[in-house]
């Protein structure tokens, strides 16, 4: 005779119990909020319901440059914080002395806000700032660089690159730079004995086997991206207006909630949008063909 | 093809010297095995000749160039992983061309020796396929094949059939051998399992502890071990050991007494009263009934415990203290604990005097 599995009813349920708590979070704090801002969206302040609120929103000169310059700062972001990030693995991976002080220093800014990054930043970059004391101290330059003020829009969006960089590139790094570590040394060593040189090593071995590890970083990057909010707010005002910002901007300051609701939609369909874009697009084709 | 040579060849890491001070020479087409237990320096040499690591002491030549700190990809090498380490990202034909895309091959080049290598590993049909879509001994061939595309130098490989089963392996020990000497490349070859080494090598290399213990052909290391080490890591089962003392002609090892030939009394004439080490491998002891030869001696023993294998079968056998196996062809039955009498066959006695040297 067999041994028999336990068959209570009881036991049978224990996964459903399991997972309650979570689905009970998930229900409440995520689910009825997009329920409800979808609702928000499609209604009028009378309770109606209507697609008026998207059509002010078209109309409102702030949400084409909101929509703009969320994905110029992505584009021109992201980009680099993907090149940098492998630059430093690859250093990283190759291994030298105080290769590991180099790891945690390079995550330091992981464990900052990116409100205290922004104030950093600023701080730094502001008129009498510690950057342009240094310079001026070093008889570099004679007058202050200005970086912020509407003047100054397009040092503005700098200020901006640079402090993202600084603060967002380290999840970037940290996600290539296990990918890499997951690599086996031998298809490297291999690349090596059959005559590829270090650009080739790259090129050909390293870079499409990091190819899912890339997925996930860039698509990470992408969803904080569209979300981008504090440290654009702090640098820049309403001068560089983004989508998250807007957002705020018609829920804090307006106080139009049905507005702010159509913004806070459209970052969420975007980042699905892109998100579905990158895994198709990124996808390995020696997986693909696979059973 | 080259003569490969190292002098003196040393590695440490850390407080561990993997390679001691090694010098050989792997003559030009031969095929060397570096066989040894699992961390005794073989893979870390094989890896020095390959400059996948740099030794801290000693050379390595390539005929007579000095390659010691020349990278992998000059030194026109082709190596077999023991991992195979064929790149998941690319199919067979891109893997088995890599190494001519690397040199930069015109591509009616590439194609046309791409093909060349799959057919003679016969994975022709699978150029398309990728790594995953392979089974291991597949990988493996398209792991030779990439090896031996661009008629390397040296060829060296690293265990190349220790993931395999156990058919296959035999299957491929062949292949690989029959291969080598058609395209006759140096090769040197890294293993653990001796069966591999003695069907493969033109000579063998036995390592321990970083060091060379001797070098020679199978039949050599096997019928004439220069120490206590080869006489013991070669051969299945393992030969017999046992202490004795050098008196009169005679071998005293307490429990019996084994006559010398006039030749071993000869070569043990200055060891008088000494002790020496006495080997014998388990097929130069026989039952009355398999005994052949003529300087043999008659032991009386009881029967501890056999092993039927088939073709052979193995006794262990105590005589006195002492146990000794003896293997014997085709089948033997006994009740265990019965009287057996053996006869050991003096002309093959191996003798190794206090520091494991052969004296005979």
């Amino acid at each position: 005779m067999g041994v028999k599995p336990p068959s209570s009813n009881f036991s049978k349920l224990i996964p459903y119990l399991l997972l309650l708590p979570t689905l009970m979070y998930l229900l409440f704090f995520v689910g009825y909020p997009i329920v409800y801002a979808v609702k928000l969206a499609f209604t009028s302040e009378s309770g109606s319901l209507t697609l008026s609120n998207f059509r002010s929103l078209t109309s409102d000169m702030y949400f084409w440059e909101a929509l703009k310059y969320t994905f110029l700062l992505a584009g021109v972001i992201i980009p680099l914080q993907a090149a940098l990030a492998l630059g430093v693995s690859l250093l990283l991976y190759r291994g030298f002395k105080g290769a590991n002080l180099c790891l945690y220093v390079f995550l330091i800014p992981l464990t900052i806000s990116d409100v205290a990054a922004a104030l950093i930043w600023y701080n730094m970059l502001t008129g009498s700032g510690y950057l342009n004391k240094v310079l001026l101290k070093l008889g570099l330059i004679s007058q202050p660089i200005h970086f912020f003020g509407y003047a100054y829009r397009s040092m503005e969006a700098v200020a901006i690159v640079v402090t993202e960089v600084w603060r967002a590139t380290a999840i970037v790094f940290v996600i290539l730079f296990a990918g890499l570590q997951m690599i086996g040394r031998d298809y490297i060593e291999a690349a090596d004995v059959f005559g590829a040189s270090t650009w080739q090593k790259i090129r050909y071995v390293i870079l499409p086997m990091l190819k899912p590890s890339f997925q996930s970083a860039i698509i990470i990057r992408t969803l904080f991206a569209m979300q981008v909010f504090a440290v654009v707010w702090i640098l820049a005002g309403r001068d560089i207006p983004v989508l998250a910002g807007e957002a705020y901007y018609w829920q804090s300051d307006v106080r139009n909630p049905h507005i702010a609701a159509c913004y806070a939609l459209l970052v969420a369909v975007i980042s699905i949008a892109l998100g579905w874009m990158y895994l198709k697009l990124f996808k390995p084709r020696y997986l693909e063909e696979g059973r | 093809m080259v003569e490969v040579k190292l002098e003196n060849l040393t590695k440490v890491f850390g407080k561990v010297v993997a390679v001691d001070h090694i010098n050989l020479t792997v003559r030009d087409g031969e095929f060397l095995v570096l066989l040894g237990p699992s961390g005794c320096g073989k893979t870390t040499t094989l890896r020095c000749i390959a400059g996948l690591e740099a030794p801290d002491e000693g050379r390595v030549y390539f005929d007579e160039e000095d390659v010691t700190y020349l990278p992998p990809r000059d030194r026109d090498i082709s190596m077999v992983f023991q991992s195979y380490a064929i790149w998941p990202h690319m199919s067979v034909y891109e893997n088995i061309a890599f190494p001519l895309k690397m040199r930069k091959a015109p591509a009616s080049e590439i194609d046309e020796k791409v093909k060349w290598a799959a057919e003679l590993l016969r994975i022709g049909e699978l150029l398309d396929r990728y790594p995953h879509q392979l089974s291991g001994g597949q990988r493996q061939r398209v792991a030779v094949a990439r090896a031996i595309v661009v008629e390397p130098k040296v060829l060296l490989m690293d265990e190349p059939l220790s993931n395999l089963d156990a058919l296959l392996r035999v299957l491929m020990r062949s292949e690989l051998k029959k291969l080598q000497r058609r395209i006759k490349v140096t090769t040197i070859y890294v293993t653990h399992d001796q069966v591999e080494a003695m069907t493969m090598a033109d000579r063998i290399a036995v390592m321990n502890e970083g060091r060379i213990m001797q070098v020679g052909s199978s039949t050599e290391v096997y019928d004439r071990p220069e120490n206590l080490f080869v006489a013991g890591f070669i051969g299945s089962p393992r030969m017999n050991f046992f202490d004795a003392t050098v008196r009169d002609g005679e071998l005293d090892a307490e429990d019996f007494k084994l006559k010398l030939t006039p030749e071993q009394a000869r070569a043990l004439s200055g060891m008088e009263g000494k002790t020496v080490t006495v080997g014998i491998r388990p097929e130069h002891i026989y039952t009355p009934d398999s005994a052949k030869g003529e300087s043999l001696q008659e032991l009386d023993g009881t029967l501890d415990f056999f092993e039927q294998l088939g073709s052979d079968t193995v006794l262990h056998v105590r005589v006195g203290g002492k146990l000794l196996l003896a293997k014997i062809s085709g089948r033997y039955t006994a009740d265990l604990g019965s009287r057996i009498k053996v006869l050991l066959d003096l002309s093959k006695l191996h003798i190794f005097d206090k520091a494991g040297r052969s004296v005979l």
